[in-house]
């Protein structure tokens, strides 16, 4: 029971850097390349699935003894999948606009290997209240990651962030970075410099 | 004529991996070798071409008729899954090399994205169903496609200088956004 003496704060941040869903666990990559065009999208999308995160580990926390081992991944599954038809139907009502953009993002975050993967290492182990820090932490560290991504590829691609013009009229905006190979290739380099910084962290 | 089209759109031009970005965790994870590319490529195209068949089934006698619309999500992931564990059981009796090869991959193409995605694509764009057929079996080839050149090109990367930040995941990141460049070249082609 190692793993009690850990503090909430630690569980909290270990989402942030240590143990990041994205950089270091490289899950739920397809909506972080998919929606980040812009900072606004991957923010909206990073916070719909922070929702869900947070909303299934409390229910499958409190179910982790009812729940039969041998269909759990299929009583997960459903779970999730229920909380994302609530985060998809309120998007389409009160946030048309975003909801259109993500498109069939959103549904797709039923399969999101983040959110599985925490109820599956996670919520079916702990307590609701350690459970509830995890996802919140696991959250933040997805919606840092897609944020930061978003911001650098609306940057070079349409000289703005959250729609306000940061780069001048002298910059001529690289139209590949909101097209898909941008993704990727703006993901990979962050991947390296993550791993360059852990690296030096632990060298120091 | 039309079937083909949408055939070579979905295979080629809109190829799910590399435009779609569906599928990523398996194309990152299962592209190290080319043989086992090619037989999760081919389990991911089985998969697709049944799902496509049984949710268009689904969606279109009964969601539709008692206006259930609300539950697509539930429904569909639940037949995905169960659609796997059939393949699962029936690669198992019939290959059992061929199973242990796909091992750990074949359960969890449950969450593979571009299983899920191409069920709602397919009701987002009203095919109708040998459409949503041919789709399918095309999304599939294009996953394949991309997952077996991808692995030609990490087999190479093995002995290559890499810097030590980017080995592994990162430079599969920059190697696939270069992919993804040469794909947009078939933009026109549609």
């Amino acid at each position: 029971m190692a793993k009690k003496s850990i503090s909430l704060s630690k569980e909290f941040l270990k989402g942030l850097w240590d143990e990041n869903p994205v950089l270091r666990m490289l899950l739920g990559l397809c909506p972080t390349l998919a929606v980040t065009n812009s900072a606004i999208n991957g923010l909206a999308m990073g916070l719909a699935t922070t929702f869900v995160l947070l909303s299934s580990s409390v229910i499958i926390s409190l179910l982790r003894k009812v729940i039969p081992h041998q269909v759990r991944i299929a009583g997960y599954i459903v779970i999730i999948a229920t909380f994302v038809t609530v985060a998809d139907r309120y998007m389409a009502a009160f946030l048309p606009e975003i909801s259109k953009a993500l498109g069939p993002y959103v549904p797709l975050i039923v399969v999101n290997c983040v959110i599985l993967g925490r109820q599956e290492a996670f919520a079916s182990k702990n307590g609701v209240g350690r459970s509830i820090i995890d996802a919140l932490g696991m959250g933040s560290g997805f919606i840092l990651v897609l944020l930061v991504l978003g911001s650098i590829r609306e940057l070079f691609g349409s000289a703005t962030i959250f729609n306000l013009q940061i780069l001048g009229d002298w910059f001529n905006p690289w139209m590949i970075m909101i097209l898909p190979p941008g993704a990727f290739l703006t993901l990979g380099l962050l991947i390296g410099l993550g791993n360059w910084l852990n690296e030096r962290k632990v060298k120091i | 004529m039309n079937l083909l089209l949408l055939f070579i759109s979905a295979a080629i031009v809109n190829n799910f991996v590399l435009t779609y970005f569906l599928g990523i965790c398996p194309f990152v994870g299962v592209s190290k070798r080319i043989s086992s590319a090619v037989s999760m490529g081919l389990a991911v195209m089985f998969v697709m071409t049944i799902t496509a068949a049984v949710t268009w089934l689904i969606y279109h006698l009964l969601l539709v008729p008692y206006h259930i619309e609300i539950l697509e999500y539930v429904s569909f992931i639940l037949v995905i899954a169960s659609l796997v564990q059939l393949v699962e059981m029936f690669i198992k009796k019939v290959s059992k090399p061929l199973y242990d090869t796909l091992g750990i991959y074949l359960p969890l193409i449950t969450t593979n994205c571009a299983i899920l995605g191409l069920a709602l694509f397919s009701v987002l764009r009203e095919y109708s169903f040998a459409e949503s057929m041919v789709f399918g079996v095309g999304a599939g080839a294009g996953f394949t496609l991309a997952l077996v050149i991808m692995a030609g090109i990490r087999e190479e990367l093995e002995l290559s200088n890499i810097p030590k930040p980017f080995r592994g995941a990162g430079i599969t990141m920059i190697v696939a956004g270069s992919l993804a460049l040469a794909f947009m070249g078939f933009a026109g082609l549609i």
